[in-house]
């Protein structure tokens, strides 16, 4: 209890902030009025049955849930709605879409080749593989940048390859990878293996399509498009063999048994529909956004830099910013006295204690894995909200640069 | 400090953790003047500030007893499990500074082992660990 007295006691210091700018949309979100307005009724006014079962809620909840799946089916391009399976999240969907895949294909080998800068539930599963016999690969990025090798994925992919796990957009650096060019090297190299894609921070800031980049299964989740936690998306070509990888009653989701989410759904499909409605003024916001919040610091802020591609190859919404002689987990503190709430890559942040992979792989020196920060920004930020935090950021640094002082320094 | 008789320094920029301490002890061996920089998160700043406080006007033979990680812990009201670490590598650093200081002095008393406490190995393991973590990736990096 004496832990959370003393989170209690942190959470009074931060009475009376003048304003409040959330940037860590990378670990969780706000979820708009909007989308919560469309799944309250979804709770206890319809749709509330069990969509397996034979009376009106169910029915309601069935059409409910096939109406998002068509509509996401639409949005990530593919051809029927039974090619949408939703899970729990994005962890869940990424093991369904390894472990589910490698066991209902026992004949394809026992390789699987991944980028080193995959999102840690593919590395987790991955590892987890290794019992089965699996062995992965990884295909490095380019220095910087942060963009998929992909000559070393032609040498890599071989006919003992059975699943390539490459994500679309890199969560903490924002670098688009080019995963159509992959998929038409590791087809060329084995048709037999199974290409799958990570979407999640791709899907709503990025336009792209399954059939144009022609993988055989992509996760997108919720929260990452301002919907509820708790649900994500598998999508899994027609024809592709996927396992359930856990047991239990199955309902409408043949890959995922127990009872439906209903409210969840119809709230990732709303956020979704919000966002892809107005997409490119959408993108263009959250752009505008980004733009102001980094070329602000780089006007204001020395021994900086920026962590991932410059340009058109970057996710919209991304910042990712090093701060040299400063500690980043306690940078995300100082920030948050301030009512600007950010995430970082420093070891102390993590629960392994290790800095992040990504900054490491893509040549980063300890020190600015350390001092990174982490930043997204979405539509609904607005030019007062960037210079807020363009008005918090040197001071709190400079404090956190005080007390670190001449120590740590390389 | 300026006018430090010792400064010490413990843990490793390569796992986050870094403090060093300044400590200005006069000729009866009493801490006048403690001060820290951190390189690290904010339960290291904490731990590494309350170990200042705690030890200023302290004989270092006190110093060296009385100052254990799980007393800087209580003192700053408690660390999550993942943070105790920060706690002991703040202890090995001001035991450091005690052991330096009679090092360079030549004579060190018999309160001193000469073996390392808890708290000094903690930070040498952690130093350790770093190196091998900053190897291992070295050498992964030369394979590429």
């Amino acid at each position: 209890m004496n832990m959370v007295e003393n989170v209690k006691e942190l959470l009074k210091l931060h009475e009376g902030l003048k304003r409040e700018v959330y940037l860590d949309n990378e670990n969780s979100t706000i979820v708009p009025k909007e989308v919560i307005d469309a799944m309250l009724p979804y709770y206890s006014e319809r749709a509330y049955g069990n969509p397996t079962l034979t009376h009106k809620p169910g029915w309601e909840a069935f059409t409910a849930i096939m109406e998002s799946s068509k509509k996401i089916a639409d949005y990530v391009g593919a051809k029927i709605l039974e090619e949408i399976n939703f899970t729990p999240g994005e962890s869940e969907a990424n093991n369904l879409a390894l472990m589910g895949a490698a066991s209902a294909n026992p004949t394809k080998g026992k390789k699987i080749v991944i980028s080193e800068i995959e999102p840690i539930n593919v590395l987790n599963v991955t590892d987890l593989m290794k019992k089965q016999g699996y062995t992965t690969t990884k295909v490095p990025v380019t220095k910087v940048e942060g963009v998929l090798d992909l000559e070393r994925l032609k040498e890599v992919v071989d006919k003992e390859t059975a699943l390539v796990s490459i994500h679309l957009v890199n969560n903490e650096i924002g670098t688009i990878q080019p995963i159509k060019e992959a998929v038409d090297i590791v087809k060329d190299r084995n048709p037999m293996a199974l290409f799958h894609t990570d979407a999640s921070d791709a899907y709503g800031r990025i336009p792209f399509n399954v059939q144009d980049l022609k993988v055989d299964m992509a996760t997108i989740s919720s929260f990452k498009i301002l919907g509820p936690r708790g649900t994500a998306a598998l999508y899994i070509r027609e024809g592709v063999n996927v396992e359930r990888i856990i047991e239990g009653p199955i309902g409408t989701q043949k890959l995922w048994p127990g009872t439906e989410n209903t409210p969840l759904i119809v709230g990732f499909t709303k956020a979704s529909e919000l966002a892809f409605n107005n997409f490119d003024a959408n993108v263009a916001k959250m752009r505008a956004m980004r733009d102001k919040l980094v070329d602000g610091i780089f006007a204001k802020m020395t021994d900086i830099t920026l962590n991932g591609t410059k340009g058109s190859g970057r996710s919209p919404d991304n910042a990712n910013i090093s701060f040299r002689r400063c500690e980043g987990e306690a940078l995300t503190i100082e920030l948050s006295l301030k009512g600007v709430y950010v995430s970082s890559g420093s070891a102390c942040s993590r629960r392994l204690l290790q800095p992040s992979h990504v900054l490491i792989a893509i040549g980063r020196h300890f020190s600015e894995a350390h001092g990174s920060i982490l930043m997204k920004t979405t539509r609904y930020h607005t030019e007062e909200d960037i210079n807020y935090v363009l008005d918090s950021i040197p001071s709190s640094v400079e404090r956190i640069r005080g007390i670190v002082g001449s120590t740590g320094v390389d | 400090m300026d006018d430090a008789t010792v400064v010490a320094v413990a843990g490793n920029p390569a796992c986050g953790d870094m403090v060093t301490f300044y400590l200005k002890i006069n000729d009866q061996e009493v801490i006048e003047k403690a001060t820290f920089e951190s390189y690290g998160c904010a339960a290291n700043i904490a731990t590494s500030s309350i170990v200042t406080e705690m030890i200023k006007g302290l004989s270092l033979e006190s110093a060296w007893k009385d100052i254990t990680w799980k007393k800087v812990t209580e003192e700053v009201g408690g660390l999550p499990t993942i943070k105790f670490h920060c706690g002991v590598l703040a202890v090995g650093a001001l035991k450091r500074a005690v052991r330096l200081y009679y090092e360079k002095k030549g004579t060190t008393p018999e309160w001193v082992p000469k073996e390392h406490t808890f708290e000094e190995k903690q930070a040498l393991e952690e130093e350790e660990l770093a190196k091998m973590l900053s190897k291992r990736l070295k050498a992964e990096e030369e394979k590429k």
